[in-house]
């Protein structure tokens, strides 16, 4: 992930601007970055690391597409300052895939079942499944649908991403 | 049989790997070397003269390249509107001068004011801080009655709001209040179809660049339609020819009507780039998104429906206040009228129609086209108000509806609103939607609710829309400034494989799988063998792109005869390779046969002799193995169908949950069953929230009241059921070569009359005597009519 640090439109400031440096495993692999006090987790990833499959689709933490791992839970990187991920791990979509690259049993179970059409809230809803089964490997149809709250899809009324996390449960 | 591959089976879908893999490539994934950040200073009064713009202190901010304002841009064209409606008085509609940043007042808030324009995003936003505007305010106009009756002027060039004053059929004026006057029967409803967000998850995005060395300008963008941008752009509003302008519209996240207009920010950034040398980005916030994109719907209506004693339709009248918003975006005159009032016939043989529409200027975000596009207004009006007539008569709603159905013998039906339908069978829909939706054991599903406490309700009604957008020549008759064809290369390559350029674009409809199994069918190549190609002006030809459910039905049609093309010349190289006349060749499988023979070529050969000419035809036939169509379609298409939703309410809160919904609909002949599923699926849940949550409501200072996730309730997971979709009756479509008709937008048509009439039937059940509410049928709003 360190070859990938690009500061692209980071010209050098005039004025001096505090940054923080933090240290943080991305995707299990080791990542330390230099930030503004005021960067944002979805900044980090996006901006910084160019892991662009992290998505920011609102500005009120309300519609999930910019979810990720941290530590384990599922967490908005738009809520979160990149400072407090220090001495974390974060796991994003693009962490996601079998070890031999081919998509993972919950990426695949989303194919497999049409749950995703436009693709955008896509990686929220994989990175918040994943934390679901891990929780509760066998939930019912209410059960995903009551923990999906905090992940807006426009394309597929649900019904589709319902059942591909149903069956995601099945084949782990 | 369900298929495996081609034409009918449910291929899974390629797209998704890069979606589900985090590699798609949105338009704010670009980032350009020595990219500069423009950050929109927007306007936060609704109605205002703008007096000064002071940008000395902000210009002097960190970071900051340069301040842009409206003084700045009035040298550059109006943001145009493509479609002309001209009114029942025989004038044009009033079409005022829509700037790129605001210039003397400002007319909604978020219009743009100024621009900052700096090293980093940050910067950008808080230089935008140090800029001082004074605005002397102006009363606003939000409400549409009150606009007309003489509120202040939107546009003061004009003498009031009224854009246009339409009546359609006018000269069946006359002859429909006659009928109504004489009906022995006429059911009123007047009614209020919800303004609302749009809301693709993607914000919208423009990065424009400028190349000095070729003087070209390419500009990155959230677009359905990027032909359509460069044409809008490049012609109308900043006087780029084409060949200098390429427009990219890559990994788009959802439209939904949204992202088929030209806006503001699109040209700005573009002009920003030339004169600044330098790539400019600009990225909504969801909070610009709320004030910036343009909403859908807004319409206040009033139908009557005559009927005779036996429920039989004699004619329908319906007045309709449209509201523009602030200025006319792309596509908005054309959303009431033709694609409104020509859907009033329904599914039904109304002997007489007559359409009013009053287009309204107002001081809010500009109206335009929102999933369905004028037809969910009119299909809700009349499935409305034939579910009052039934219950006033006494009839059962599927009844009425069967009674007044245009019969299958009666195709091709021309309706008293100009159109003309090819085909169709709507008992046959009504059928499947009763079978599916278990009609029989309402009663029994109902008992049970109730002995939970629960009012159950069944609401049924059926919905027809014109797709697969547009005749150019009949389009240009009603008013648009742009032909409606579809186009597509399709490039065999030297080894077979197939590239399709089209000039649709997909943006979740998934294109790039079901377009390859069409061509994969046509040519017997597997559908792996087969890429599409779409979102870039600079590689397919000028297309018109992706709404109103036209892709596959003029789209594809465009991609079928260029491959019949192809098909056409690679006989001819097989013919002379197998020393064979032409009219002796068979094509089956992907290989090439001399008919009776056992003699024959594969595709592979083929190909490769049409780019190694050394045993080739050369003195008849060109090399080469590629093919271009335009597919102008000889009329719309014509989806159909019935939906069934079961409600429960709760008599004590007002909340209304959905527990069932079914769709019966006729596509035709479908491509790919499951992602049809998927459309159908995704446009309910748009018409679940339409009915029941969403409401982009504004203050009457015309401040957006919900104007975040946290105000503007979308549908959640939890506030749709599992949905039955059955696309098993099909018509085909009888004047484009798949048979297609299209489904994109079928769910949020016919869904909101079918919760409401759910709503309405579970509250009558309750015994309370309500005919009517207004969508968002929110608890509140349930516990008050139930509360009186």
């Amino acid at each position: 992930m360190i070859d990938n640090l690009r500061f692209h439109g980071e010209i050098i400031l005039s004025e001096v601007t505090l940054m923080i440096a933090i240290t943080l495993t991305i995707n299990g692999k080791p990542v330390t970055a230099e930030v503004e006090g005021r960067s944002l987790l979805s900044d980090l990833l996006r901006d910084r690391l160019r892991l662009t499959g992290t998505h920011v689709g609102c500005d009120t933490s309300q519609c999930g597409a910019c979810a990720v791992l941290v530590d384990g839970a599922v967490v908005k990187a738009c809520t979160m300052l990149s400072a407090e991920a220090d001495g974390t791990e974060v796991t994003t979509i693009e962490g996601m895939a079998a070890d031999d690259g081919s998509l993972g049993i919950i990426q695949q179970a989303f194919q497999d079942h049409h749950g995703l059409q436009c693709g955008f809230c896509t990686p929220g809803m994989v990175m918040t499944a994943a934390a679901l089964l891990k929780e509760n490997p066998n939930p019912s149809d209410d059960e995903i649908r009551d923990y999906l709250e905090g992940n807006l899809c426009r394309c597929t009324g649900y019904h589709n991403i319902v059942k591909s996390i149903r069956a995601a449960a099945a084949a782990m | 049989m369900p298929k495996d591959f081609g034409v009918g089976a449910s291929s899974k879908r390629r797209e998704d790997v890069r979606f589900l893999t985090g590699r798609g490539r949105y338009t704010d994934d670009i980032d350009l070397h020595g990219q500069l950040y423009v950050h929109f200073l927007r306007s936060d009064v609704a109605h205002g003269r703008l007096e000064t713009v002071d940008t000395e202190a902000a210009a002097e901010m960190p970071g900051v390249v340069r301040i842009f304002t409206g003084d700045d841009f009035r040298e550059v064209g109006s943001i145009p509107c493509g479609w002309q409606v001209t009114d029942r008085h025989g004038e044009p509609m009033k079409e005022p001068r829509h700037p790129v940043l605001a210039e003397d007042k400002v007319r909604y808030v978020g219009e743009a004011i100024a621009a900052v324009v700096a090293e980093t995003a940050a910067q950008a936003r808080d230089a935008a801080e140090a800029i001082i505007v004074d605005i002397d305010d102006l009363p606003a106009v939000v409400d549409m009655t009150d606009a007309l009756a003489g509120g202040a002027c939107v546009h003061e060039e004009f003498e009031s709001n009224l854009c246009f004053d339409w009546g359609f059929v006018e000269d069946n004026r006359d002859a429909v209040d006659a009928a109504i006057k004489d009906a022995p029967h006429v059911t009123t409803l007047e009614l209020t179809n919800n303004r609302l967000v749009p809301n693709a998850m993607e914000p919208r995005v423009a990065v424009g660049d400028y190349d000095l060395s070729t003087d070209q300008s390419t500009l990155y963008t959230t677009s359905q339609n990027p032909h359509v941008i460069r044409l809008l752009m490049g012609a109308f509003v900043l006087g780029l020819p084409e060949h200098k302008l390429r427009v990219v519209a890559p990994d788009v996240g959802g439209g939904f009507g949204s992202k088929i207009f030209h806006y503001a920010e699109e040209a700005f950034c573009t002009l920003a780039a030339r004169l600044l040398r330098r790539p400019v980005k600009w990225t909504a916030t969801r909070s610009e998104a709320f004030l910036t994109d343009a909403h859908g719907r807004d319409h206040v209506s009033r139908i009557d429906l005559a009927l005779d004693r036996d429920g039989r339709f004699l004619a329908v009248r319906t007045e309709t206040l449209a509201n523009m918003g602030s200025y006319l975006s792309t596509f908005a005159p054309s959303i009431p009228t033709y694609l409104h009032g020509t859907l009033m016939a329904g599914n039904y043989a109304t002997p007489l129609i007559y359409v009013n529409v009053k287009a309204v200027f107002t001081n809010t975000t500009p109206v335009d086209a929102y999933r369905g596009a004028g037809r969910p207004e009119a299909t809700y009006q009349l499935e409305r108000v034939i579910d009052k007539a039934a219950r006033e008569l006494g009839i059962d709603p599927i009844e009425i509806r069967r009674r007044n159905f245009i019969g299958t013998d009666q195709f091709p039906y021309a309706t008293p609103v100009a159109l003309e339908y090819d085909t169709g069978d709507y008992h046959a829909t009504m059928d499947k939607l009763v079978e599916i939706a278990d009609v029989a054991g309402f009663e029994a599903r109902a008992q049970d609710s109730r002995r939970r406490g629960k009012l159950r309700g069944l609401g049924v009604n059926c919905y027809i829309e014109a797709c697969g957008i547009a005749p150019s020549a009949l389009a240009g008759a009603l008013g648009a400034r742009a032909g409606l064809y579809e186009s597509a290369t399709v490039r065999v390559n030297a080894t077979g494989s197939v590239t399709v350029m089209t000039g649709s674009h997909s943006h979740g409809q998934g294109h790039e799988t079901t377009f390859p199994q069409v061509v994969s069918e046509m040519l017997g190549i597997p559908e792996d063998q087969v890429h599409v190609q779409h979102g870039d002006t600079a590689s397919t030809p000028m297309g018109m792109g992706t709404y109103g459910s036209r892709s596959i039905a003029v789209g594809g049609s465009a991609m079928v005869r260029a491959t019949e093309k192809v098909i056409a010349k690679a006989r001819k190289i097989a013919a002379h390779l197998l020393e064979a006349s032409d009219e002796d060749i068979e094509f089956s499988d992907g290989n090439f046969t001399v008919a009776g023979t056992d003699r024959s070529v594969a595709w592979g050969e083929v190909s490769l002799q049409a780019y190694v000419p050394h045993n080739y035809p050369i003195d008849q036939l060109e090399p080469g193995l590629e093919e271009t169509a335009f597919y102008d379609p000889a009329n719309f298409t014509f989806p159909a169908g019935a939906y069934a939703c079961e409600v429960e309410v709760d008599e004590e809160t007002g909340k209304v949950d959905v527990v069932s919904f079914a769709a019966a609909d006729d596509f035709g002949n479908v491509i790919n069953p499951m992602v049809v599923d998927g459309q159908v699926q995704g446009g309910i849940g748009q018409g679940i929230g339409q009915a029941l949550l969403e409401h982009a409501t504004y203050d009457a200072d015309g401040q957006l009241l919900a104007g975040s996730f946290m105000d503007y309730a979308m549908p959640r997971a939890d506030d749709i059921p599992n949905i039955i979709v059955d696309h098993s009756c099909q018509t085909p479509c009888t004047h484009n070569p798949l048979g297609v008709k299209g489904c994109g937008e079928a769910g949020a048509i016919g869904t909101p009359p079918a919760v409401v009439n759910a709503v309405v039937d579970a509250l009558q059940r309750g015994g309370h005597q309500i005919t009517h509410i207004d969508m968002p049928l929110s608890p509140s709003r349930v516990w008050s009519a139930i509360n009186g």
